[in-house]
């Protein structure tokens, strides 16, 4: 009575299960914050360095580890200061210096002519630049000297390298990321078909599947990775794909326990009788309908592999200097803890935050695929 | 009679993305003392929000207002505290899935004796006593070692009687059975009901029977409340609401018993599909140690054979492997025995060999939840068949033939665009049987089709059938345990028992004259065949 055979609804379109979790998700507020989160840190990462002056390899010998701060460098009081040693460098004697804005004045003496070229040295000093000799008296013993005082910014201080931290910390977010993401896809793809083929088929299949997971369960991943190493050569490419072999073998798991229950749901069983093939089974309907759980531990998987990025960095094995990844800049910021903490909290805030987020967004996506849960 | 449990303006709603729901209308209900109320309805008509409304157990996203009092005491509104005094104790409840219902990690001694401890004191050692004396009350056979029996090693029917052992554990007033016996056996729900009634006489207590099975209403209940849309349509004696129903729907309700018979088609119509001799061993895995697996017969040499245009309905309780027989002629499962689709021998095909006769034998099963794939739109279910079969076809004769599918089964063809949640139990029915009729089928299993839907959308359901066989002579094998529904489809019954057939004839003679005792035993236990 109440199923009047025919539904006079009138949208064509329906909505697909998929559709209606993006929607409880949306109203999700902490999940939606955290994607939020991660869209400004991916933007921080892959679109800051276009908008910075410094590369991330730029060594600026004059301010080697110094604490971030709002003021540009060099400030007012150590200007004369840096003068002064610059015109020691060149053997010349600093009579006066002064500053106005941007340019400043120096007059420098010596008991011999002052060779010109010895402008060379205030344009290699990282506060000085576009050095040029005004004014020549006493037969060349004295010098006035014109430039400008080149001002940087480093908001987030420099490393002990006198590379600036920002700049660090972009490109590590930009490998950590994509080091997340890739290796995340890897073992999906691995992970999912393995999976779905290994519970869909059972039996002996599956068990040789698994045993042969179980084995590789079983290998130290460094021995591993030091394995690849060797053969392979050390490549960016690589770390993705070591990180992506170890990782899959959870999403196969889980995938398997999956299709394990899904196996026994009556529209596989229609389309046994419909005459479809098993790939077509795995393919049109395992894998769609493991789609939830695989999403969230996708989620999972980011922060894991981010993290397994930054202990194969840490060993050595991972990204090589000057590129950086967040994992390796907090490796480095932990042994300056005492003397530059800064060097570990920016690195630190960005990957806890990031962190943070993914866990948000994972938990908004288990909520919204399987609201029953709660 | 004063009663002991008065609603009144009660309402339940529940808060949804989609805006609320309001599940319960402001209803007004009286319980007496020892009587029996049967609340009636189909699924989403409030029958069981109102219950649950008044003990306090709605989802997170439930409310309830109005009114319900208790012997004079407010329910509504009440702390959980306050009500736990009341609910455990006063009024108890049972549910439909004795399965899910008792926690599977502790022996049921256990779980009763918690329930007295926690409303009476004393220690759960203390209770034992009063556990055993409730579990002989409910006819649990060898009640000292059942004590320590963990749920997973009863029966069905067992469990639900220790349900009803916990609900009694405090002298309840009121027993609240939502679909008590639904998941049960005909003959164990025999059984259930006739316990209830006894134990009813004993402790002088009412019970509030919520169900959607008037045959069960009519010989069980004094009192009906007939439910629709969270409103009362209609209320009244059984036998005033049975003998001269007022409302409408309520009339509708009780027609939608199936009626009808199917005549048998001629003798010498051929043979479709047949089976002989057919047997199914399911291997139980000894595990990694036990070198030697044992063997479950599921089938044990059963022969039929299926002309065309008859239905041959197969009875039997779960557990007779009549679901197994029909997956066994489909050659879906590994079996031994000699099969035949028309004049070709089947019996050694494989998988591949069979890929071309699969669209000639299809299979419609029962739950209307679990037979579609969730992620896929209604179009792409039905059309599956055609990406096998005829993968020739382009996308637009594709969708012309869904479009006919879905008109044949009597749904808008706008529903093809649409997924499987957007629709009820019989509309998803009516799309499984779009799914198995585009291919254009000689036979088909129909694997307890109806068993999951309401009365009235099951009689729905067996109209299409029967109007589809009678339109393309097609071929069924009814599988069921509802035998009033199989009385109406089938025109050739087949008992089943243990995986052997105890009885086969035709429908008329199964019916009037069983000869079988568990045939007997079966036609008495339903309380729906009427006369």
């Amino acid at each position: 009575m109440t199923d009047a055979a025919i539904s006079s609804a009138p949208e064509v379109k329906g909505r697909s299960l998929f559709q209606l979790a993006v929607m409880r998700f949306r109203r999700n507020r902490p999940a939606m914050a955290g994607s939020v989160m991660l869209v400004l840190i991916a933007c921080f990462s892959f679109f800051g360095p276009f908008f910075i002056s410094h590369g991330y390899d730029q060594v600026f010998s004059s301010y080697v580890t110094i604490p971030p701060s709002l003021e540009p460098r060099p400030g007012e009081d150590t200007l004369e200061d840096a003068m002064k040693g610059v015109a020691t460098r060149a053997r010349v004697e600093l009579q006066s210096f002064t500053v106005e804005g941007e340019a400043f004045t120096a007059v420098i003496t010596a008991k011999d002519p002052i060779d010109p070229r010895a402008t060379r040295y205030f344009d290699r000093a990282n506060e000085f630049d576009k050095t040029e000799v005004a004014a020549t008296e006493d037969e060349g013993r004295r010098l006035t000297l014109k430039g400008v005082v080149d001002r940087e910014y480093f908001l987030f201080g420099t490393d002990t390298n006198g590379r600036d931290l920002m700049a660090r910390v972009m490109l590590g977010g930009q490998i950590s990321i994509a080091v997340g993401l890739l290796a995340s896809l890897v073992s999906l793809g691995i992970g999912v078909t393995y999976g779905a083929i290994s519970g869909y088929m059972g039996g002996r299949i599956d068990n040789v599947m698994m045993r042969f997971v179980e084995i590789l369960y079983s290998l130290p991943f460094v021995f591993l990775v030091v394995v690849l190493v060797v053969f392979f050569g050390r490549s960016f490419i690589l770390i993705f794909l070591v990180i992506g072999a170890v990782e899959w073998l959870d999403m196969a798991r889980i995938v398997r326990g999956q299709t394990l229950s899904l196996k026994r749901r009556e529209f596989i069983g229609a389309a046994e009788a419909l005459g479809l093939t098993d790939w077509q089974i795995i393919r049109r309907h395992v894998i769609p309908n493991t789609i939830g759980p695989v999403v969230i531990f996708v989620t999972v998987i980011v922060p894991k592999v981010i993290l397994l990025e930054s202990f194969l960095s840490f060993l050595g094995l991972g990204v090589q200097a000057p590129l950086t990844s967040w994992g390796s800049l907090i490796a480095e910021g932990a042994n300056n803890i005492q003397s530059a903490p800064w060097l570990l909290v920016f690195p630190a805030i960005f990957f806890v935050v990031t962190l943070f987020s993914l866990n948000f967004v994972g938990d908004g996506l288990r909520d919204a695929f399987d609201p029953k849960d709660r | 009679m004063e009663p002991i449990l008065a609603a009144r303006g009660l309402t339940v709603s529940f808060t949804t993305p989609d805006g609320d729901v309001h599940a319960v209308k402001g209803i007004d209900l009286d319980v007496r003392l020892g009587e029996t109320l049967a609340v009636v309805g189909e699924s989403g008509s409030g029958k069981s929000q109102t219950m649950m409304g008044i003990m306090g157990l709605l989802a997170s996203n439930g409310r309830v207002s109005g009114s319900a009092k208790y012997r004079g005491q407010e329910m509504v509104g009440l702390p959980p505290k306050a009500l736990n005094e009341i609910r455990g104790a006063k009024i108890t409840m049972i549910f439909q899935e004795p399965m899910t219902s008792l926690d599977p990690l502790y022996p049921v001694g256990k779980q009763i004796a918690e329930v007295i401890a926690h409303h009476r004191g004393g220690s759960q050692r203390e209770a034992r006593p009063r556990v055993l004396e409730l579990l002989k009350l409910v006819g649990i056979p060898d009640p000292e070692r059942r004590i320590d029996s963990y749920p997973h090693e009863m029966s069905g029917g067992q469990r639900q009687r220790v349900m009803i052992a916990m609900a009694l554990a405090n002298e309840p007033d009121i027993l609240i059975a939502d679909e008590p016996t639904t998941a049960l056996d005909v003959t164990i729900q025999a059984q259930i009901l006739k316990l209830l009634r006894d134990l009813q006489k004993r402790f002088d207590m009412a019970i509030v029977l919520i169900t959607h099975d008037l045959g069960i209403v009519r010989h069980f209940a004094e009192r009906v409340v007939v439910m629709r849309h969270g409103a009362v349509v209609e209320q009244g004696a059984t036998a005033d609401i049975f003998g001269n129903p007022q409302a409408d729907y309520t009339r509708m309700l009780i027609e939608a018993e199936p009626h009808g018979r199917k005549a048998a088609p001629a003798d010498d119509a051929p043979i479709i599909l047949e089976g002989r001799n057919v047997v199914v061993d399911y291997k139980i895995d000894g595990g990694f140690l036990k070198a030697r697996a044992s063997t479950f017969r599921a089938v044990d040499n059963v022969s039929i054979s299926l002309r065309e245009g008859q239905t041959i309905g197969i009875v039997g309780e779960s557990g007779s492997g009549k679901s197994t027989l029909g997956r066994a002629l489909l050659r879906l499962i590994a079996s031994e025995g000699v099969y035949r689709f028309g004049k070709t021998d089947i019996s050694s095909l494989d998988r591949s060999g069979m890929r071309p006769l699969r669209r000639s034998m299809q299979v419609v099963f029962q739950d209307p939840y679990g037979s579609l794939s969730p992620r896929q739109t209604v179009g792409e279910i039905i059309t599956e068949g055609l990406y096998v079969h005829e993968p020739q076809l382009s996308r637009t004769e594709r969708d012309k033939r869904a479009i006919e599918a879905l008109t044949e089964v009597g749904l808008d063809p706008a529903a093809r665009n649409r997924y499987p949640h957007e629709f009820s139990g019989g509309q998803r029915q009516r799309i499984a049987i779009a799914r198995a009729m585009i291919l254009k089928p000689q036979a088909v299993i129909l694997d307890e089709p109806t068993s999951a839907l309401d009365r009235s959308v099951q009689g729905q359901v067996i109209e299409l059938l029967r109007d589809l066989q009678s339109r393309h002579g097609l071929s069924y094998v009814f599988i069921s345990h509802d035998l009033s529904v199989v009385r109406a489809m089938s025109d050739y019954v087949v008992v089943m028992k243990d995986g052997r057939i105890v009885e086969e004839g035709s429908t008329d003679a199964i019916f009037s004259a069983p000869k079988a005792d568990y045939t007997k035993a079966l036609i008495g236990a339903a309380y729906n065949i009427g006369p």
